[in-house]
């Protein structure tokens, strides 16, 4: 089994590579092309700004690679959201795997601060990624824009309006919060991946 | 529900756990990668780690330490302490934390939390703050508490949230070690006048501190020290107890 972890200019990607570590896993930190191409499973993580992070992924080419992976990848926080068609964050285009648009969060009344950061609650599970949870297990988010509920929610989460916490489409799995981040529970969804 | 947040804090010099009364008298609390597994299994919903050694030496010490909580550690950490420039946010981030608390050098130098904003995003840069009431005003400190600015709290965390600071974690000198509860006016006023989180530090003695410092305080996380490292309140207990209180948290 080899993992690989996609580096790119984006902040606190060595969190996942311990996480796995900690399952007994170890993953590979590259930009390489054809060492992700030939990995069993690729992780896209990220923390950062869309607009800048996908200007870098296209001027590497790394943008091209990622559609057309065929193994399963996991996108996580903003890899998730980069995997999607468009973010309002720096009016970016992304990579378009998931046609549908990142928001950013409204808030409705002063208690609603932005970013969503800390614990909540996942539920209504609809992927062998959360095989072994109990709804409304808690997840640590850290975020200021979402991927509204679509046909590809796979778990959501509520932080002003339901959103999604995960999202698949074929082989490509990705949450906004942070499994690397999340205790014994984002373990498990980690191990989860690893299995597939 | 997102919810409300308990924080052990981790004083750390030359590599060891240490806790101030009143920001002097220090005593042994242990080993901080060891201490922070066990709040982790307990059910710690973050940790943070602040460096108290100045020295050049101290500082190398503490990214190691850094390093091994990162490693080991399953939940959000932030560290502090040391943080002057953008090169220290980097060393610190590399080593694997997951956000920076900034203070003195903050209030030196404002720019800094722009700086920290740009490159790595709103949400790694926790701006800490001290500060003592005074004739009815809460003049912010430098330096641990020891050198007073011409600083007002309200005035300087808004100057610090428009800047692009993250979260706001508010110490009370006047609470602090005192173990008589948190400065739960002032926070209520913080949370109102602010549109990031805001973690309450300083007052912790027991349990029913914890309820009012969400329940009256409206801080979303609250930090405590000594009452969890020697044991006087164990998280479990507490977090059964804030739920039975109808307090939003994760239980483990």
């Amino acid at each position: 089994m080899t993992v690989t972890i996609i580096k790119y200019n984006a902040g606190n990607i060595y969190s996942v590579e311990y996480a796995l570590k900690r399952l007994g896993v170890e993953a590979l930190i590259t930009s390489d092309k054809e060492t992700i191409l030939a990995s069993d499973k690729v992780i896209f993580p990220g923390v950062g700004e869309a607009g800048t992070t996908m200007q870098h992924l296209k001027a590497t080419g790394l943008d091209r690679l990622i559609v057309d992976l065929k193994q399963p990848v996991l996108g996580i926080c903003l890899g998730m959201q980069l995997l999607c068609r468009a973010s309002e964050e720096g009016n970016a285009n992304c990579l378009n795997i998931f046609d549908v648009e990142v928001k950013r969060f409204i808030p409705h009344k002063h208690e609603d601060k932005i970013p969503h950061m800390g614990w909540n609650n996942i539920w209504k599970f609809q992927s062998a990624l959360f095989t072994g949870l109990t709804l409304g297990d808690y997840v640590y988010f850290v975020h200021s824009y979402y991927v509204p509920l679509n046909d590809y929610t796979i778990a959501e989460a509520d932080y002003i309006l339901p959103f999604s916490a995960a999202i698949q489409k074929n082989n490509f799995y990705a949450t906004q919060f942070h499994p690397e981040k999340s205790g014994k529970v984002g373990e498990r969804i980690l191990q989860n991946f690893i299995n597939l | 529900m997102l919810a409300k947040r308990i924080i052990p804090c981790l004083d750390i010099k030359n590599g060891k756990t240490v806790k101030g009364v009143n920001f002097i008298n220090f005593r042994d609390a242990g080993d901080p990668v060891e201490l922070g597994c066990v709040y982790s299994e307990q059910g710690a919903d973050e940790l943070v780690y602040l460096d108290i050694t100045a020295s050049h030496e101290g500082r190398k010490t503490f990214t190691e330490l850094v390093k091994r909580v990162a490693a080991t550690i399953s939940i959000p950490f932030t560290v502090g302490g040391g943080i002057y420039e953008l090169q220290d946010v980097d060393r610190l981030l590399n080593a694997g934390a997951d956000k920076v608390s900034v203070n003195s050098a903050a209030i030196k130098n404002p720019h800094l939390i722009e700086e920290i904003a740009m490159h790595y995003g709103t949400q790694v840069c926790v701006v800490a703050v001290d500060a003592n009431i005074e004739n009815g005003q809460w003049r912010c400190y430098l330096n641990g508490g020891r050198i007073p600015t011409d600083k007002e709290l309200f005035a300087w965390t808004k100057e610090a949230e428009n800047r692009g600071a993250g979260e706001i974690l508010f110490t009370s000198m006047t609470h602090d070690g005192v173990k008589a509860g948190y400065a739960n006016e002032a926070l209520a006023m913080l949370s109102d006048n602010l549109n990031i989180p805001v973690i309450a530090s300083g007052g912790a003695g027991c349990m029913e501190h914890f309820l009012d410092v969400f329940a009256i305080g409206k801080a979303d996380a609250a930090l405590a020290a000594s009452v969890f490292h020697f044991g006087e309140i164990r998280i479990p207990e507490l977090k059964r107890y804030l739920s039975e209180k109808g307090i939003a948290v994760r239980e483990t």
